[in-house]
This record gives structure tokens, C-alpha cells and sequence, in this order.
């Protein structure tokens, strides 16, 4: 006989099941990136993949802890490493990346729950200050259509389009146009190896929001901010491009769904999740407007990612509770 | 008035469907009875009979001690064989008095008609007293301490308790559609004795039968029946009170601090039988349910070893993996089935070996999942990883003492952390070093 305390029977979900579910959410977008640059995306996701979890295990191994290699998180630290690098990056980078986010952004810091940045995105930002040159000058169109998601110009990324040709009336006129917005949204642009498609990263998102894998209250808040930003940024002539633009370039919908929502970096408490995920998307805006960089996503996840025991503070008020 | 929802909360799969359809059946005596002296909160009971003595189903056997206290009455007839340590739900030895079972007498005067109709108010609240009545939810809190309420806090609603959220249990249920005429009368009895504005019937809306069934009796009486959406834990008193009335009683404070008297349904059916015939509470309806062959619901007298009334519901169809007094969701597995069924012994459970998960635990991964269904809006995460790192006070300012144990956190916790039993620790902890 079993003696425990109770409650004596238990939700139908563990770790592992969430950790499988986000990176099935993950799979249309793979899928996407595979028909948007060919296999070399699949070859650098798989090199991600297997770092992560091989470095996982072997700090594990070496350090005598329990292996959790196995529980998804790792495989989902590789996939979101490989989405937020460019395709003609050469193979050791998703493998450096993917090292450095494991080691250093996670088990450093005390394995799976103890992280406070987003292993993916504090491996993206040290291979982005390690080869800049890399992250940000070796972009290649997709396999059916232009780089800039507009005929004819295949200088630059939307994002660096807007950054480096915003005062050519050629590309300002197009650039809220229905067919670059239509690429945008499908993905049909260049870009790194996850991030282009809005379409397929929703559709997964949806599937996250549904199985509640993650908090729809963050990516409504950060997308949602970068879009009245835009918005506000357009009207005032900060910025060329319409709020659509915004919400659709780089990787607002990655970071938006799959990054900030990650449940061990971000605000445990509603109004703290709120919060988190605005402040994010204005940061966001902020940097694409005034920063040195033509993204501003992942910084802005990476900076929030520092606030979230100070909004942990932000609780709810208890049934019942007497101002004092 | 519209029905408001209480925060949080969880949707676990109800298996009311194994005992809700199966009459109470009266289960005959045992061998042997151990009566515990103490079945509720409050201080135990002083035992007022000896080794041998003779006594008969009813007979007292106790005497309260203080206010907040009730006697115990004998459930059987028989002879004293003595006071001894003996296993009780709760999980250690407790006094019990001990009575081998013999015949079938009654005490004289239980079961005789009286007209209660010009008791005064004192006089029903002492019969009610003496009658051993406590709350029949789980708590056990003595009823006339609740019927007492302090004169600056006036009653003005009364809330009969039949949600009964727990998974599994159909006792309640099953009271509601046997006995809808005495739960009426023991519920006029509260409104004499309280006399509030509005009398309110709660009841989860996955009992229609029961909702209809008491819709139809309380006709002409001014008593509501209402519909509550089921959603664990709507049966907990705070939760209850917020959704009748959309008031909230202050954290620490009681039901009568926003005028409000919450009653289970049994507990009413317990103080019309108390007052009309003179029957103390020495028998109570007990729901068991899970791996046994034939779950049901029974009418068990107190004392009685849980293994006689499994094998009154056909035994446990395979191996016993846990023995739970209570629901899933608030039970306490017990060390031996030799543990009787005391007065706040709703259901007894039992989960089979293949049915009892013993999980990995993880560490948090901040899903929130805890600070979504907490029905106090706490924050189970922090509190536990406070009271872990020795951090009392903080997790009492964080509103550790309020929780309810409802074990909703713990129930949606993907890491499996076992977060309601670190703060029933940490609460005993916080109240230890408040008495030093």
C-alpha cells in the first residue's frame, strides 16, 4: 500500500509532454523553412538539434546529475537556435550556437527552470557579436521568390530594406504593398531559417495557446504592442513601413509566439505576463527605429528576460485580502 | 441574482458515475466499533462511561469539552471493552472507546416523535450540541458554534451545501434525491434558529435530478435552489459564499464576518433527526468508490473498520494501491484498512496498484499552471520555493496561512511537485514558531 499526501490523482501532462507538444508546434515552420531555402535548413536544424541535446547530456554525464537530455527542452533550444540564424551559415555555427545556449544560458545557470534567458536567444546573441558578419550579411532569397518580398530588388531583407533604403521613393512605395505584405505573411522573403513564415509560426502558436503549452497573454501583448507602435511610429513619420510591415518582418512572430511565451524565462502572474510581453514589443520598435540593428526582437526578449522576478512580484490580490 | 465565478479552479474527471445511481444501503455492525473521542475540530471529548459497561445504539458516551466540543454516542449496542489507542483517519492513534457489538437495542426515546415547534432557539442550538451534530463535509466543525454566531455579526444568508465538487463522491447526492423532504426540514430548522433574509440551496449543475428534485420540494417554502457550474473546488465554503453572493470573507475570517452560514445538506438532514426524533449523530452515509466491486453508497455506523465496509461494497477487485478517507482531490490515505469511518468520513476511496502514479518530480518550469487555478489567487510556485529555502515569514506574507489545501495546484503541476504538502508543512511550521 501507498501512503501519500493528496491530492491523489493528477493531471494528464508532464514536462515532457509540453517540451513535445512546443516542438511539435515547431514543425510547420520547419517544414516551411525546408520549401523556403531547401535542405540546407533541415542539415543546420539537425546540427542545432544534436549539439543541444549531446551538450546537455554530457554536462549531465560529467557533472553527475540526473539526464534530462531526453525531455525536449534541449531539442526545442536547438530548433529556436537554427530558426534565428541565416541559411548560408557555415555548419559550426548552429553548433557553436547551440553549445554555448545549453552550457552557458542554461545548465550554468542551474539546468531546466532555473534559466533566466532564453537559452536560444543568449545562444543567437553570442554567435551575433562572435561572427556579425555572418548573422547579418549572408542572407539568401528564398527558393521561389525575392529576397526583399518585392520583385525586382534583391539587395536586402525587408528589415535592412527598410534600415539602409528607407529614403529611395522606389522601395518606400512598395513597401506596404499588398504583395509585400502577402510575402511576409507566407514567408516568401529572406530572412533567417525559422522566422519568415507568420502563417506556419500561427498555425503552431494556435496549437500552443489551445493545449495551453504557452501564455496567449504574452504574444498578444508583444505583438500586438509592436503593432500599435508601428503604428503610432508610421503616423508620426518615424518609420516608412505600416504596422503590418512591422508585425510580419523579422522575427516579431517567433519571438512573439514561440520565445517570450517560453514558460521558464517569462512572468508567472497574468498581469506580469502583460506587462512583460508589452514592455517587450516596445522595446522591439524602439530598437528598430533608433537602434543600431534593423531587429529588434530578440534583444528585447533578452532584456525583458531580466525584469521577470521583479514582475514575479506583481501578484495577484488573494480572495479575501485586507489592505493593510 | 446572478451567479458569480470564483478565480482558478480545476475540471478533474468526476467517476461519479461508479456509486451515483446505487441506494444508500445500511451496512450491519461489525464485530467490534472504535469510537474516537475526537471526530472534530475542536477539543476531544471526556469519555463518561467505563470498561464493561452496557450501552445501546445512541447511548452517550462523552462529554464535550468547552465550546468548541462534541460528545460521541455509541452506534451500536453492546458492552465497553475499554478506551484505547487506536488508528484514526487522521493518521496517528487517537483514543477510541472500544465496543464489542451485542444485539440490538436502542436507547429509550431515540426514534419517538417530538414536536419541536416551540423550542426555543437556545434549547434546539443545546440539542443540536448534545446530539453530537458537526459539519458532515469533512471539516467536522462543530455545528453549534456555527449556529452561535457572535451578536454583532448577524446571519442574513444561509447556504445549504450541496455542490459536492469533490470526484467520486455521491453521498450528498444521493441524500438530495432520497431524502429532499429532511433536508428541508433541517434546513427550516437553521433559518429559525439564524433567521436570515435569503435561505440558498447550492448545487453543482452536474446533479440535475438532484436540482429538480429539490426545486420541486422547497415550493412555497421562500428556500433557492440554485445551479452552480461544476468546477472543483465549488463546494469550498469561501468559493461557495463568493459565487451565492459575490461576497468575499475576508482572508482569515469566517463565514459569519460577511453574514454568511454555510451548512452541508447531510448535516441538515443530521439536525432535523436530531430535533424531531432525538437521534444523535452516530451513523453518517459513506460513499465508497474506486476498486472495489461494488461501489455504492452506505449508511455506515461511526467506529466501524473501513476493510468491514469495503467488503460490504464486494471487496477490492485486485491488488489495493491506496485507501483514501475522503476524495481524491482533499483525502488522506490511510496506513491500514483497519481505520474506522468517523463523522467526517465522506467516501472512502480506493485506488488500485496500477492505479496509483508515483511520479519524477521535476523541477518548476514556471508553466503558472498553479497561479492560474488557485481558488485564493495565491501564488503555490513562490510559496513553495520560500518555505523550501526555510523562508516562513515571507510565505506567510504571501498569504501561506489562507490556502485551503483544495490540492488544485498540485493537480495541474506538470513537474508533479508535491505543492499542497509542502504548505500543509510549512503552515504547521509558521503556527509552531507563532507559539514560541
Amino acid at each position: 500500500m501507498y501512503i501519500s499526501s493528496s491530492p491523489h490523482i493528477r493531471k494528464d501532462w508532464n514536462v515532457k509532454k509540453i517540451m513535445y507538444g512546443v516542438v511539435i508546434a515547431l514543425m510547420p515552420a520547419f517544414i516551411g523553412s525546408i520549401y523556403f531555402f531547401g535542405w540546407r535548413a533541415a542539415y543546420l536544424t539537425f546540427l542545432s538539434v544534436v549539439t543541444a541535446v549531446l551538450t546537455e547530456y554530457l554536462f549531465q554525464k560529467i557533472t553527475k546529475r540526473k539526464i534530462t537530455a531526453f525531455d525536449g527542452s534541449a531539442i526545442i533550444t536547438g530548433i529556436l537556435l537554427a530558426f534565428n540564424i541565416p541559411v548560408k551559415s557555415p555548419w559550426w555555427l548552429p553548433v557553436v550556437g547551440s553549445f554555448f545556449a545549453i552550457l552557458v544560458a542554461k545548465q550554468f545557470f542551474g539546468g531546466l527552470g532555473y534559466n533566466i534567458f532564453n537559452p536560444a536567444l543568449a545562444g543567437r546573441a553570442f554567435v551575433m557579436a562572435s561572427w556579425p558578419q555572418i548573422m547579418t550579411g549572408r542572407w539568401s532569397a528564398p527558393l521561389h521568390g525575392s529576397i526583399s518580398g518585392i520583385d525586382g530588388i534583391t539587395s536586402a531583407t525587408p528589415l535592412n530594406l527598410l534600415k539602409l533604403h528607407a529614403t529611395d521613393p522606389a522601395v518606400l512605395s512598395r513597401i506596404n504593398s499588398p504583395e509585400m505584405l502577402k510575402n511576409l505573411f507566407i514567408g516568401n522573403v529572406g530572412g533567417c531559417i525559422g522566422e519568415t513564415s507568420a502563417l506556419l509560426l500561427l498555425i503552431g502558436a494556435i496549437f500552443l495557446f489551445v493545449m495551453r503549452y504557452a501564455d496567449w497573454r504574452i504574444s498578444v501583448g508583444y505583438i500586438g504592442t509592436v503593432f500599435v507602435v508601428a503604428w503610432i511610429f508610421y503616423l508620426t513619420g518615424l518609420t516608412p513601413a505600416g504596422p503590418l510591415f512591422h508585425i510580419l518582418s523579422g522575427g516579431v512572430f517567433l519571438g512573439g509566439l514561440f520565445m517570450a511565451t517560453d514558460m521558464v524565462t517569462s512572468p508567472v502572474t497574468p498581469a506580469g505576463r502583460w506587462i512583460f510581453g508589452i514592455a517587450g514589443g516596445l522595446i522591439c520598435m524602439l530598437i528598430r527605429v533608433w537602434g543600431g540593428y534593423p531587429e529588434g526582437v530578440s534583444y528585447s526578449i533578452l532584456f525583458m528576460n531580466m525584469f521577470v522576478p521583479l514582475l514575479d512580484r506583481v501578484r495577484p490580490k488573494y480572495l479575501g485580502e485586507v489592505k493593510k | 441574482m446572478k451567479l458569480l465565478k470564483f478565480k482558478g479552479g480545476v475540471h478533474p474527471h468526476d467517476h461519479k458515475e461508479l456509486s451515483k445511481s446505487s441506494q444508500i444501503m445500511p451496512v450491519p455492525a461489525p464485530e467490534f466499533v472504535y469510537v474516537p473521542l475526537s471526530q472534530h475540530t475542536g477539543a476531544p471529548s471526556k469519555p463518561i462511561v467505563e470498561k464493561k459497561a452496557q450501552v445501546k445504539k445512541g447511548t452517550r458516551l462523552s462529554e464535550p469539552v468547552g465550546f468548541v466540543s462534541v460528545p460521541v454516542h455509541s452506534p451500536v449496542s453492546g458492552t465497553v471493552m475499554g478506551i484505547v489507542p487506536y488508528y484514526h483517519p487522521l493518521g496517528k492513534k487517537m483514543d477510541a472507546i472500544k465496543i464489542k457489538v451485542e444485539g440490538d437495542e436502542i436507547e429509550d426515546g431515540i426514534g419517538e416523535e417530538r414536536d419541536y415547534s416551540n423550542m426555543k432557539k437556545e434549547e434546539m442550538i443545546e440539542a443540536i450540541k448534545m446530539a453530537g451534530i458537526v459539519g458532515l463535509g469533512g471539516a467536522a466543525f462543530p455545528t453549534h458554534v456555527k449556529l452561535s454566531p457572535p451578536p454583532d455579526k448577524p446571519i442574513d444568508t444561509v447556504i445549504i451545501n450541496g455542490a459536492e465538487c469533490e470526484p467520486y463522491l455521491t453521498s450528498d447526492y444521493r441524500l438530495m434525491l432520497e431524502r429532499p423532504d429532511d433536508i428541508i426540514k433541517g434546513t427550516e430548522i437553521i433559518r429559525r434558529i439564524l433567521n436570515p433574509k435569503r435561505v440558498v440551496i447550492g448545487i453543482e449543475d452536474n446533479k440535475p435530478d438532484a436540482i429538480q428534485i429539490l426545486r420541486e420540494k422547497v415550493d412555497g417554502t421562500g428556500i433557492e435552489v440554485v445551479s452552480l457550474p461544476a468546477r472543483y473546488p465549488q463546494g469550498s465554503e469561501k468559493q461557495l459564499i463568493y459565487a451565492i453572493t459575490g461576497r468575499k470573507v475576508p482572508a482569515g475570517g469566517l463565514p459569519f464576518d460577511v453574514g454568511c452560514y454555510v451548512q452541508n445538506v447531510g448535516t441538515a438532514i443530521a439536525i432535523y433527526e436530531a430535533l424531531r426524533f432525538g437521534k444523535p449523530l452516530y451513523e453518517r452515509v459513506v460513499t465508497i468508490t474506486g476498486g472495489v466491486n461494488k461501489p455504492g453508497n452506505f449508511l455506515v455506523p461511526i467506529g466501524t473498520p473501513a476493510s468491514h465496509v469495503i467488503e460490504q461494497a464486494g471487496g477490492v477487485k485486485g491488488e489495493v494501491g491506496k485507501i483514501i478517507f475522503g476524495g481524491p482531490m482533499m483525502g488522506l490515505a490511510q496506513i491500514t484498512d483497519a481505520v474506522p469511518v468517523i463523522k467526517g468520513t465522506s467516501g472512502i476511496l480506493i485506488q488500485l496498484k496500477n492505479e496509483v502514479h508515483i511520479e519524477d518530480v521535476y523541477p518548476c518550469i514556471r508553466c503558472s499552471s498553479c497561479v492560474d487555478v488557485c481558488p485564493m489567487g495565491l501564488m503555490p510556485n513562490m510559496m513553495e520555493m520560500l518555505i523550501n529555502a526555510g523562508k516562513y515569514e515571507m510565505a506567510e506574507k504571501m498569504g501561506l496561512m489562507f490556502c485551503i489545501e483544495c490540492g488544485c495546484c498540485s493537480y495541474v503541476c506538470p513537474s508533479k511537485r508535491p505543492l499542497v504538502h509542502t504548505f500543509k508543512m510549512g503552515k504547521r511550521e509558521v503556527l509552531k514558531r507563532r507559539k514560541k
